[in-house]
């Protein structure tokens, strides 16, 4: 079996998907898949044409590799890939999307609004903001309606901070999510699918040191400390696991994925997102939650290449 | 890993930071984090991106073909030697056609200049290093221009120095400043960029060059001069070096990285014999010796090709670059924009209309497919976020003028959005 790592792409996020892709690429090498690693770029066409391999995996991060475009185009060529379909892809990205359908599901989400930057011009910027924090309440988090690796996010407890966390937010993105800041503690779950259908790694909690988990703290060793397994108790690890488990499914989402939540003192578990193309960096929460299931990285990836190789 | 049962539930501490060796490490990596802002650059090699970021000569531009040939030849005939160890102090030969190229500035026997006093090194970069293991103890103080080069401050915050930024203005640093800050903290050196100034771009007027000197020399204040850039004026000549106007008291910094081509990492520095000694004895400790194959390549080109042509093609080339930027800038920037006019170098520096903030804009000029450098990366203090450094050696002047206008757009894009948040702020 031949596998194409793409990785790279245009997005924020192409420093981040390049040692993706490389880590991936490394591990299917480890385990004997034949792997290759190429960017999305305008050799990528001509190359699946005439040399097309049995499967891809999409270590793209960012639009590129999320919104589901890319996707379609390989469905276009018939070359199969790893993860969900262009649609669910492109619903998983989209966070009020995603956040929508979640609620639809009863799955809990903080109460969120989403606002493009020109309803901000067209209705007056402080009646926007005095109506969210009304509504919302503070503190508040602040991000890019679409986006990843914490890029343009922040979280709001003064409401005088919040004009400059929409200002940083919309420098990546034109709309903006503006939901609840639920304080908890931070926990990745990462869903594989081996065959036997969706199954939860070990979650991972997250302590950043200065209790923000922004860029420097998701990609720098030693910044932040993760725990995998969380230090939950089992009643709580299993509701968080039901409700990762449940976000994946009701997303449509296939082969792996990764649901970021927090979990209240209360035990609740809230979603704030569903990443499609969770990172594998050396810092990243998936391979950690491999490791801490006792798994190899490269056998698990290999395992879900051979699957999406067969559709 | 331990496991502890605790009211029917488990807990196990399982904690990592994946970095085993947070409490061994030296204090000068405190800091040292994975750069949001650098990241976002992995973008400006694609080449959907106009990147007005770097800092690369254009070496394209060089007889390719014709060094080839000169330096299989070298191989050939010299190979023994070019890919031996060598003097830690660099090739003798190398050393004195350094002494020529500085005697064509001024700064000649008569002023103290000799082959023996020559420190070749790796790159000027390294020549930075060097004087900074001679002469930064933690918490000294550097006094610097504001803004100066980013690699200058990389160098000083690795040996814990403190950077005291004097401001400049058209014509170079202020004296009026450097009096102030020569009263106010008491600094090892001067590290000065005078001539066409990166990031700046501008350059230490004739009669500011005097001041300076005497401002220094009347406060025993060394003065490291950085001149990577003296030799690409564009129809014009730079004003002599300082060290071309003193004997003692500046030590002189040059490099073959704009003059021939990067890659080779060949720079010098010239200083007293005294000091001297130490760098050699330093550079020696640090890297043996400099390569013999690079410095045998540089030897050789400057013995044996037009060498002086190929810079007149340089400065040729760059100056019709200077000009579309300098141009477009003209054309295309919102108002409220302003920006230096270099006779020389590689760099234009721009300062943005009021409120807005180049560090913040970076993300929206990714996905407009420019690359810039924000301003704060030339200050040790967190200045400089009204400016950046756009670059003119490397792109076309096609590109270069699509740049700015993607430049522009995105500058017209950040006043917009800020517009709308100003009455909320």
């Amino acid at each position: 079996m031949n596998v194409l790592v793409l990785a790279g792409g245009l997005s924020y996020e192409r420093d981040v998907s390049l040692r993706s892709g490389r880590r991936v690429m490394d591990a299917l090498l480890s385990v004997g898949v034949e792997a290759e690693m190429r960017d999305a770029d305008v050799s990528l066409l001509p190359s699946l044409a005439n040399d097309p391999p049995d499967a891809v995996f999409i270590a793209l991060h960012g639009s590129t590799g999320e919104d589901g475009s890319l996707r379609g185009v390989l469905e276009l060529c018939g070359v199969p890939y790893v993860g969900p379909d262009a649609f669910a892809s492109r619903l998983a990205w989209d966070k009020p999307s995603a956040k929508a359908v979640l609620r639809e599901h009863h799955i809990p989400t903080p109460d969120w609004v989403a606002l493009p930057h020109d309803r901000f011009s067209e209705l007056g910027a402080v009646a926007v903001l005095d109506r969210i924090v009304a509504r919302l309440g503070l503190p508040l988090m602040v991000k890019p309606a679409q986006g990843g690796s914490g890029l343009g996010a922040t979280v709001v407890r003064d409401p005088n901070s919040l004009p400059a966390a929409m200002v940083s937010c919309f420098a990546y993105d034109q709309t903006a999510l503006i939901e609840r800041y639920i304080e908890g503690v931070d926990v990745a779950v990462s869903i594989v699918d081996l065959g036997e259908g969706p199954i939860a790694l070990p979650l991972v909690e997250i302590v950043p040191s200065n209790g923000v988990y922004d860029y420097a703290a998701r990609y720098t060793a030693g910044l932040t400390t993760w725990h995998a397994p969380a230090r939950l108790d089992l009643a709580v690890s299993e509701s968080v696991v039901m409700t990762a488990l449940d976000a994946h499914k009701s997303l449509g989402l296939r082969d792996l994925s990764r649901v970021d939540l927090i979990v209240g003192p209360d035990g609740l578990a809230t979603v704030l997102e569903v990443n499609v193309a969770p990172g594998m960096t050396e810092t990243s929460l998936l391979p950690m939650a491999v490791q801490a299931a006792g798994m190899d990285l490269g056998e698990v990836l290999a395992q879900i290449v051979r699957r999406a190789a067969r559709r | 890993m331990s496991e502890t049962e605790l009211d029917g539930g488990r807990v196990s501490d399982t904690g990592t930071t994946l970095d085993d060796y947070t409490d061994r490490y030296a204090h000068r990596v405190n800091g040292m984090t994975a750069s949001e802002i650098r990241a976002l650059f992995a973008v400006a090699n694609r080449p959907e991106v106009v990147s007005l970021a770097g800092g690369m000569p254009y070496v394209a531009a060089l007889p390719l073909d014709t060094v080839g040939s000169m330096v299989g030849e070298l191989i050939a005939q010299q190979g023994d030697t070019a890919l031996q160890y060598g003097l830690g102090q660099g090739m003798l030969e190398l050393r004195e056609r350094i002494c020529e190229l500085m005697a064509d500035v001024g700064i000649d026997a008569h002023m103290g200049a000799s082959p023996d006093d020559v420190v070749v090194t790796v790159g000027g970069q390294q020549a930075l290093d060097l004087v900074a293991r001679l002469f930064l103890d933690p918490g000294d103080v550097v006094l610097a221009e504001g803004p100066t080069y980013v690699g200058a401050l990389g160098v000083f915050q690795a040996a814990q120095a403190r950077v005291v930024h004097v401001p400049m203005d058209d014509e170079g640093l202020i004296p009026e400043a450097l009096e102030e800050a020569v009263v106010r903290f008491r600094a090892k050196f001067l590290y000065t960029i005078p001539t066409y100034q990166n990031p700046a771009g501008v350059t230490l007027t004739e009669q500011r060059r005097e001041r300076v000197l005497e401002i220094c020399e009347r406060a025993g204040l060394l003065v490291i001069e950085d001149d990577p850039y003296g030799r690409l004026g564009f129809h014009e000549e730079a004003p002599l070096p300082l060290r071309a106007r003193r004997r003692d008291g500046v030590f002189y910094l040059s490099t073959f990285s704009k003059t021939f081509a990067p890659g080779l990492r060949v720079g010098w520095i010239l200083a007293p014999h005294a000091v001297r000694d130490k760098l050699v004895m330093t550079t020696e400790a640090n890297i043996l010796c400099p390569s013999n194959f690079a410095q045998s390549v540089i030897t050789t080109y400057l013995r044996t090709m037009p060498w002086r042509e190929q810079l007149k093609g340089y400065q040729q080339l760059y100056g019709e670059r200077r000009d579309a930027m300098l141009t477009a800038l003209s054309d295309l920037m919102p108002e409220g924009t302003t920006w230096t006019k270099p006779g020389g170098g590689l760099f234009v520096w721009a300062t943005l209309p009021d409120g807005l903030d180049s560090k913040a804009m970076v993300p929206r000029a990714i996905a407009a497919r420019v690359a810039y450098v924000p301003g704060t990366g030339f200050y040790a203090d967190g200045n400089g976020r009204q400016h950046m450094r756009l670059n003119f050696s490397y792109p076309t002047p096609e590109r270069i003028r699509e740049g700015v206008r993607r430049l522009a757009g995105v500058v017209e894009q950040d006043l917009a959005m800020r517009a709308v948040f100003r009455e909320a702020m």
